[in-house]
């Protein structure tokens, strides 16, 4: 205790030979942990490899089935529904819990409001706010409604959050997922001011380049075990990739195939104009895989809905296979061959208190009537066939969607959108929030699906992603479209230039294209 | 300080609670059907369990429709005053078509007409206005609800539309006729609930009720026309009132301002008791048909004992409505006897 440097190293909150299962299944073995003041330990490993549960353990939110977790050296049972925090152990989830309808700074002193005589301190908790945000360098007016905030700006919320709860133990999970680079480079500065302030950071991510960008140590997970606890000096990215998944990782992304000059041009889009979009032309030619690379907020989902039916169109015109084509509805789009996967799996693309089975048809219906009346049988097997071609993993059949992991829930997103047959496929964020094995699964199902004649549409922001799959990428910026770039001008430093706006295409140059 | 596991999945548990969640209304029933039993031996006498059931049949059918309704995350307040203000109309068209239809069958089949007619157009309103609109349901139909009620006791200039005694007669059988010792009301809300069921979960719409309940956001983007879906189930809810006030209108042979007041509370909670989520996504019409019947019975069981007033009927159907949903959330599984062993 009386040495300073031995205080440093000592772990504030640990786990020890903690294992939990679920029911029969176990999903943790004897797995320890450690966190020590100061430091940035980053917690990697695909999906179902136990990470989430071992933050639920150390945040109290579940018990373990064996093993303990100690808080300053001392055993402690935390108390559930995330009453730890009273300790210091503050928790970011994946999904930001922020009531949408507060504002910034009721949102910062939400269930703990400051008060003198029952009644709330407004304005003083208004000003406590506002000092910590700027202690953070983010502008964020304090008065703001949450859903009025940018997906970052949310972010820096909860990151305020936690501060004014004197967090001692800050476990993020996943929190550059939504992030555009600017943003994770903002973010990162928060996050060594924190560090540097002495709080105890758990960082759990699946990029591994921000993993060596900001973590002291790296634990690994595969399976529920414990593979290691490194510095993450001692390691490279290839390095970690491979403890995650424990097989060789140099083709996360298939060979590319050459792309086909000659092929017909399925899909037209000229001077597109809707919300978020302004005069945007591309065109998607038969086999190929067109990337779209920008900074988030950039407008490609806007094209992408507008382009689809989902949101109105307001100018300019789409052309399937030479016929000019105007889709009302989604609906249309489908009978059409065109589908499109949405980025927010949760919120528009799954069920997730439903099972897999309606999940996978619920696009598609139609093909699984006898009679006017459902046909089980057609769907079950429809189910099994999805399940073989795309590798979803689920417990038992009763699983509902929402507990499945990201990887899967995406693979069964991609079932559902092929069980329409389509010829066009987009694709927003093939794979936000899900681990490098499944990443890859995906990327080689992409790359099998162009090679069998289907054309895709990947909109992206993980840049690698964009420069991995396509053959074209397309970059957006403010609803615009700056560039197409083709072969080997597809680099990162390029996409940047473009995505950033400082290279852009004149007048001439946009309707050529 | 003690720990719960708030989350995760425990096979045992579930398994328990997916059988208490399809049996409990029905074990629930038939609880209360033994409670009626020894307090009465009469309770269970033929003459009773077809006036139970008859009886059901009206809140029965209506709440049928409201499964589709609360199953596709909407709520239909209008009901009671919708059934109120058909049957008025129904009673005027019907005695003003003596004049030119004479008095027979065909009277009475126009006036059905009419019923259909007038319960599908409702139902469309209501959905319209709530789809197109963008109206919450609660706020939609919480206004046609006083606004069907205040008709009826305009055209009924405050007082009561009364069926001309001739057409009386002739209609009089679809509410007291039996067919084979069953009252027909009993065979129409049997014939409503089958073709319901199959509905619900036979067919791409019961589906699609479902998946926008769930999630109306994943349903759109899922090529669902989201607006069509449920603007039907509002027209199945009218038709569902219509086809119930056929039968209700020989009853009496008359409406009134007071006709079918609070029977929109009773057909939801029917609908609820019988383990549909209020807040849609998850709905079971076998379910909506126990919860009709358990709350015509708690009623009959109190007129036929002395033990509680008559008058408390609706303090006794309150406490069952919350009893009822209280142990479909899955309360009784923090009971330590219903909680299996965890194996280790």
């Amino acid at each position: 205790m009386t040495d300073a440097g031995a205080q440093d190293a000592a772990p504030i909150l640990a786990a020890s030979r903690v294992s939990k299962s679920f029911g029969e299944v176990p999903v943790l073995f004897s797995v320890d942990f450690d966190i020590r003041k100061g430091e940035v330990h980053a917690l990697i490993g695909e999906n179902g490899a136990g990470k989430s549960t071992l933050i639920k353990i150390l945040s109290g939110l579940e018990a373990p089935t064996s093993g303990t977790v100690l808080l300053d050296g001392k055993p402690v049972r935390l108390p559930g529904n995330g009453e730890a925090e009273a300790l210091g152990i503050v928790v970011i989830h994946q999904e930001l819990n922020l009531a949408e309808h507060l504002t910034v700074a009721e949102s910062i002193f939400l269930g703990r409001e400051w008060r003198r005589f029952g009644f709330l301190r407004l304005s003083d908790m208004q000003a406590e706010a506002r000092k910590i945000l700027d202690a953070l360098h983010v502008h964020i007016d304090v008065n703001a409604r949450i859903n009025t905030l940018s997906v970052a700006d949310k972010q820096m919320v909860e990151i305020a959050k936690a501060i004014s709860r004197d967090a001692r133990v800050l476990i993020m999970d996943e929190p550059t997922a939504v992030l555009s680079g600017a943003e994770i480079d903002a973010f990162f500065e928060q996050v060594a001011r924190l560090k540097a302030k002495g709080v105890a950071i758990v960082f759990v991510s699946h990029k591994l380049g921000e993993v060596m960008a900001i973590s002291d140590r790296v634990t690994v997970l595969r399976d529920g075990q414990l593979i290691a606890t490194v510095e993450t000096g001692d390691l490279t990215a290839d390095s970690i990739a491979e403890m995650m998944v424990g097989r060789e990782l140099s083709n996360l992304y298939p060979p590319k195939t050459e792309p086909d000059v000659d092929a017909p041009v399925v899909l037209e889009v000229r001077n597109l104009v809707a919300e978020g979009v302004r005069d945007v032309s591309f065109s998607l030619r038969k086999g190929e895989i067109l990337g779209f690379a920008g900074l988030i907020g950039s407008g490609r989902t806007a094209v992408m809905e507008a382009v689809a039916g989902l949101v109105p169109r307001e100018g300019g015109s789409v052309t399937l296979n030479g016929e000019p084509v105007h889709f009302p509805s989604i609906a249309e789009a489908v009978k059409a061959g065109m589908v499109y996967m949405t980025k927010d799996r949760k919120g528009r693309g799954l069920l997730l208190n439903v099972g897999l089975q309606p999940n996978l048809t619920l696009l598609t219906l139609y093909r699984h009537l006898r009679g006017g009346f459902l046909n089980e049988a057609s769907e079950v097997e429809a189910m099994e066939r999805a399940t073989r071609r795309f590798d979803i993993r689920a417990r038992d059949a009763s699983v509902k969607v929402g507990q499945l992991s990201g990887g899967n829930q995406q693979k069964l997103m991609l079932g559902k959108a092929m069980e329409a047959e389509p010829e066009i496929v987009i694709i927003d964020e093939p794979t936000r929030g899900i681990d490098v094995g499944t990443k890859q699964q995906i990327y080689h199902i992409i790359a099998a699906l162009a090679k069998e004649g289907k054309s895709i549409i990947v909109v992206s922001s993980e840049m690698q992603e964009v420069i991995g799959l396509s053959h074209r990428v397309v970059v957006m910026r403010e609803g615009r479209r700056m560039g197409v770039l083709e072969g080997s001008e597809i680099t990162e430093g390029e996409i940047m230039r473009y995505a950033a706006g400082l290279k852009g295409e004149n007048e001439d140059d946009r309707a050529s294209a | 300080m003690t720990v719960q596991a708030h989350e995760g999945v425990k096979p045992a548990k579930r398994r328990f609670s997916i059988d208490y969640h399809t049996m409990g209304p029905l074990l629930a029933l038939i609880v209360l059907c033994l409670v009626g039993f020894v307090l009465n031996p009469a309770f269970l006498s033929e003459g009773n369990v077809t006036n139970l059931l008859t009886r059901s049949a009206f809140i029965g059918i209506i709440a049928v429709g409201g499964t589709f309704v609360i199953t596709a995350g909407g709520i239909d307040l209008s009901v009671g005053s919708m059934a109120a203000v058909i049957s008025g109309i129904m009673i005027i068209v019907m005695n003003g078509a003596i004049d030119t239809m004479g008095v027979g069958v065909q009277t009475v089949l126009f006036g059905c007409l009419v019923s259909v007619v007038l319960g599908t157009a409702a139902g469309f309103l209501n959905g319209f206005m709530t789809t197109k609109g963008k109206i919450e349901a609660f706020i939609v139909t919480l206004g046609t609800m006083g606004i069907y009620r205040s008709l009826v006791t305009y055209f009924a200039d405050g007082g009561t539309l009364s069926l001309d005694f001739d057409i009386r007669d002739v209609y009089r059988p679809v509410y007291y006729d039996a067919v084979l010792g069953v009252p027909i009301p009993v065979i129409v809300f049997a014939l409503v609930a089958i073709v319901g069921w199959v509905l619900l979960n036979r067919t791409a719409f019961g589906r699609y009720c479902m998946a926008i309940g769930s999630n109306e956001t994943v349903a759109r983007y899922s090529a669902i026309k989201v607006d069509r879906v449920k603007t039907l189930t509002y027209v199945i809810q009218g038709l569902c009132v219509s086809v119930a006030t056929i039968i209700y209108v020989p009853r009496l042979g008359s409406a009134s301002s007071s006709t079918g007041v609070l029977w929109e509370l009773e057909a939801i909670a029917a609908v609820i008791i019988g383990g549909t989520m209020l807040k849609g996504g998850y709905g079971r019409i076998g379910g909506t048909v126990v919860g009709a019947i358990m709350l015509t019975t708690i009623g009959n069981i109190l007129n036929l004992t002395d033990i509680i007033s008559n008058y408390l009927n609706g303090a006794v159907q309150g406490v069952i409505i919350i009893a009822a949903v209280w142990l479909q959330r899955g309360n009784l599984g923090h009971l330590n006897i219903f909680r299996r062993k965890p194996s280790a």
